[in-house]
């Protein structure tokens, strides 16, 4: 498939877009990616997405996929020789989905309530809940690796790409508030599978590095600043 | 035995409950008293303890939406979701839309009220805008012919918009701005197994004046908006 039929919007920092990278990796589908400028939405992505008017943004033979896992989906159904995502099973897919929709609705928005919270008992409530939510993953990862490597099984899967692309947030708050999320000793399971899944090839180059992101969220509390300032 | 446990007038579970019936699936339903939840529902969905919770063998299944995909995925008479890819990828996005836009917006213009209530009515009115954008040209349903994935997702409008208006004393569907919302509603709710399984009026509206009268309550405002 020409890199031109296949077009993603995005920013290399959002664990969003990142979901859509990899899994285009996965089923190496050649693509181009077009980076979009913090601050600055293009007359494309306006177009694409008017709805949100958000990344990522997939755009197949001219028609935009939104919304990051309805396109990892998309592009499973749509290139369906080489690795699959989903799991064949109707229950796994169902895991799967479930694991992928708690990343959103609860995981990660505890992560970002735990690194803005302000004094230390706002900030021992978050860790708390979070550490919960890391003992779940532990035992998710369990049910649904079924003792393999990852989510999947054997192979990367939806679930994998839904979670795995937040590690470098994950670590990014692990750094800056001295913390341990994924321990070896508490959660062995997870620090098995983020090591593998980092190292995958079709992860390998897609998340940024931890101080790359240090670096931007630092930039962009100072930007967030400056304007409530003004 | 398929178990479903829900609570009557729950959008999430009646979405689920249509899903079954429009396949022929049979099930056992069991009510659930979400303000005195059971062990049975706390041992389902240690999780999220919520309903609607798909019991099939050993199978238990949280979340409506990914409980519709899982009986559109064993049960293949009728399918729910379209075939092609991007159409799959479009109705995904609108029930996603629906759930995390319009009906947030639409139950906070109905249970505030002054300035947050217009602010709330105004974004409802923009969301349902464009979900009408999305019927034109589609025929009796967001299915086509036939009822879908997502008309079960959006169906909630027909039972608990109406009602909202009422006592959020708001104007939302205006047969005038969306003729077509309006055309979809009525088709929906004559769909013979949509009748069969559609919560009663009265009690819908008093179970949602006592909420809107809690809400208030708590935030500490008169009753009257």
């Amino acid at each position: 498939m020409a890199a031109s039929d296949v077009k993603l919007l995005g920013t290399s920092p959002s664990p969003y877009v990142n979901r859509v990278q990899i899994a285009l990796n996965l089923k190496s589908i050649e693509f181009e990616f077009l980076e979009e400028t913090f601050g600055a939405k293009s007359e494309l992505l306006l177009k694409s997405n008017p709805i949100h008017k958000k990344i990522p943004v997939m755009i197949h033979n001219d028609k935009p996929i939104c919304e990051s896992l309805i396109i990892v989906q998309y592009i499973d159904e749509v290139w369906t020789s080489g690795p699959t995502i989903l799991p064949s099973d109707p229950y796994d897919r169902a895991m799967a989905r479930f694991w992928a929709a708690f990343v959103e609705d609860k995981w990660y928005p505890t992560l970002k309530e735990l690194r803005m919270a302000e004094g230390e008992e706002a900030k021992t409530a978050a860790l708390e809940k979070l550490m919960e939510m890391m003992t779940l993953w532990e035992d998710a990862f369990a049910k649904c690796g079924k003792g393999k490597g990852f989510f999947g099984g054997e192979c990367i899967g939806y679930l994998d790409i839904a979670f795995g692309s937040f590690l470098g947030w994950l670590k990014v708050t692990e750094e800056m508030l001295e913390i341990k999320l994924i321990d070896e000793a508490k959660t062995p399971g997870l620090a098995g599978w983020a090591e593998r899944f980092c190292s995958h090839e079709a992860v390998k180059g897609v998340i940024p590095e931890t101080e790359k992101l240090i670096e931007l969220l630092k930039k962009f509390q100072a930007m967030a600043k400056a304007q409530s300032q003004n | 035995m398929i178990k479903l446990v829900g609570f009557w007038v729950s959008p999430f579970v009646l979405r689920v409950s249509w899903a079954l019936k429009l396949k022929g699936v049979e099930y056992e339903y069991i009510e659930e008293d979400v303000f005195n939840k059971s062990p049975l529902l706390l041992e389902l969905n240690p999780v999220h303890k919520k309903v609607p919770v798909l019991v099939h063998g050993h199978n238990v299944i949280v979340e409506s939406l990914v409980i519709l995909e899982y009986i559109d995925e064993t049960w293949k008479q009728y399918p729910l979701l379209p075939q092609e890819p991007c159409d799959r990828a479009n109705a995904r996005f609108w029930a996603k839309f629906a759930e995390e836009k319009l009906m947030k917006n639409s139950w906070t213009a109905m249970s505030s009220q002054g300035d947050e209530k217009k602010l709330f009515l105004q974004s409802t009115l923009e969301d349902l805008e464009k979900i009408e954008g999305e019927l034109k040209g589609k025929g009796k349903y967001f299915g086509g012919e036939n009822l879908g994935y997502l008309d079960l997702a959006l169906g909630w409008i027909t039972y608990l918009v109406p009602v909202w208006e009422d006592i959020g004393s708001i104007t939302i569907l205006d047969p005038v701005k969306f003729p077509c919302t309006t055309a979809w509603m009525q088709n929906f709710l004559n769909h013979p197994v949509i009748k069969e399984d559609f919560p009663p009026r009265d009690k819908t509206d008093f179970y949602f004046r006592t909420r809107r009268e809690e809400i208030l309550a708590l935030v500490g405002s008169p009753s009257k908006g």
